[in-house]
């Protein structure tokens, strides 16, 4: 599938799907990259080294620290497939370095899918 | 977009990690926005300064760009912290809270940033000029600047301003472009505004009908700056009025296209209807005025209420740091300590901690705050005049 680069970058990873919108500040905890916001479809899943797939961000702006903050305690995703990524997750990726693609047709990922994920050239491929 | 050559040095990581993550962060905000390339800027102005605001993530985030040598290239200000910088402990700002606070400060001045803590600094020392290319954050500063000086920014987050001020520039769109700058809505307005309370009640009940367009205001015969101020301030609250223009008064409202524009009429009834709907508790525990930060003017205004009087319940008055100095000067600081009030410098009542010092009912003649103390305070509100507010302390 082809998309557009957000923030550049390549991983490889297992996807972690959520069909719901992430809010990282009270969302994610930045020590141990686990989905602690109540009622998440995601509640209690490590997000570490997973190609982290989601619609879009919600919720504070303090949530692009908390994406900064991830990555710095290597606890973060290896990368990130949005549908659409609004300005919090756009400054969290690019400021942590996380290799980021919008505009993917995310209902073809399944969990567990094995994603490559080359952001430069806007490219995610499921193995 | 279109970037100079030495941009692009810059995309390549030709001048580190740091320029290029937050250049990134500018081309691709740029990209989003429509921008056609880059504009150096004046002067910046920092969002996401209280720790209240920004937390521990926020915190290490700053600690970790000062780690790397991230340096400002242009004069940069920042938003309210979340306590008074030197005495904070008089007030009774909690221990851990400051310690944490104070380390973002410390994070902030390693980048060059200049510590100075106020939504109002075009009254302390960074004033833009008409047509001046800035990116300040805080919804008020930006109306203001936008409306009042007739300088160009757009409302940019903490992250975005911290980009622009260490890479001197931002990404030309929205209200940097003078056809975004025009009118799309006429407000009528047919009532006298007396105090200060009167623009915010305005500023708060257009803010709510228009949301984000830009007012042509008619019907406004005079207007201080402490009371633009406290429109712009409720406007940019309520809704997210960016930038205003008032017939007569604001620089860029004779060169503006204002036909054709839908029209709203405010008169008695709605100026009276607002004052009743932000007033949701009575008798306050305490009073808080300064919001946004408190000119000198304002200042003096509430030492001659209180002079030679003692107040019953605690009464605040929120200010820049310079103003500060100029009221200790003056002796209006003694006159309001000496009455039992306190001019508290660098922070507000919506950042500062208020409803962790036991206050439930807080007294506010800004239209701004009475929208916010509900929601990030827990606070019942009073919306009121300084006269009143005051005197009800007496």
């Amino acid at each position: 599938m082809n998309g557009r680069m957000i923030s550049p970058g390549k991983a490889e990873g297992e996807a972690i799907v959520s069909t719901e919108p992430i809010g990282f500040y009270g969302g994610i905890d930045a020590k141990t990259g686990v989905v602690i916001e109540k009622g998440h479809p995601l509640e209690g899943k490590c997000v570490t080294d997973k190609i982290l797939v989601f619609p879009c961000g919600k919720g504070s702006t303090v949530g692009s620290y908390v994406i900064y903050g991830l990555k710095k305690n290597n606890v973060g995703p290896a990368g990130i497939i949005n549908k659409e990524t609004e300005t919090i997750v756009a400054t969290g990726v690019i400021l942590a370095g996380i290799p980021c693609v919008d505009q993917i047709d995310i209902e073809k990922i399944k969990n567990g899918d094995i994603i490559v994920l080359d952001a430069d050239k806007g490219l995610v491929e499921i193995k | 977009m279109h970037l100079t050559k030495n941009e692009e040095r810059i995309l390549n990581g030709e001048k580190g990690e740091v320029m290029e993550r937050l250049f990134r962060l500018l081309v691709r905000l740029g990209d989003i926005y429509g921008a056609d390339k880059m504009i150096p800027v004046g002067s910046v102005q920092v969002a996401g300064v209280s720790y209240k605001s920004i937390g521990d993530p926020g915190l290490e985030f700053l600690e970790d760009m000062a780690s790397k040598n991230a340096k400002v290239q242009v004069l940069t200000y920042l938003n309210p912290a979340g306590m008074d910088l030197e005495n904070w402990k008089e007030y009774g700002f909690p221990e851990d809270f400051a310690k944490n606070q104070l380390r973002i400060m410390d994070a902030f001045k390693k980048m060059g940033i200049v510590v100075t803590s106020t939504c109002t600094p075009y009254l302390a020392g960074n004033l833009p000029r008409f047509r001046e290319h800035i990116a300040w954050s805080e919804s008020s500063a930006v109306s203001f600047s936008n409306s009042v000086i007739g300088a160009r920014t757009n409302r940019e987050g903490g992250p975005s301003a911290l980009a622009a001020a260490i890479c001197g520039v931002t990404p030309n769109y929205g209200l940097h472009l003078w056809e975004n700058r025009q009118p799309t809505v006429k407000i009528d307005v047919d009532v006298d505004l007396v105090t200060n309370s009167d623009f915010g009640a305005l500023g708060y009940y257009v803010g709510q009908q228009v949301k984000n367009k830009i007012p042509y205001f008619t019907g406004l015969k005079n207007a201080n700056t402490d009371q633009l101020k406290a429109l712009g301030a409720a406007m940019a609250a309520s809704g997210a009025v960016a930038l205003y223009h008032i017939e007569n008064l604001t620089p860029e409202a004779d060169i503006v296209e204002k036909k054709g524009l839908e029209t709203i009429s405010v008169g008695k009834k709605e100026l009276k209807g607002t004052y009743t709907k932000l007033n949701s508790g009575k008798d306050p525990d305490i009073v808080i005025l300064g919001c946004p930060h408190a000119s000198l003017r304002e200042i003096s205004q509430l030492a001659e209420k209180v002079k030679d009087k003692k107040l019953k319940k605690p009464v605040w008055i929120c200010t820049s740091r310079m103003m500060k100095e100029a009221s200790d000067r003056m002796g209006f600081t003694e006159i309001i300590e000496k009455a039992g009030g306190n001019i508290v410098a660098d922070t507000c009542m919506v950042v500062s901690p208020i409803e962790q010092m036991g206050y439930k009912t807080t007294g506010v003649n800004s239209g701004k705050a009475a929208n916010y103390l509900p929601g990030f305070c827990k606070q019942n509100v009073v919306f009121a005049n300084i006269d009143d507010l005051v005197e009800g302390q007496l």
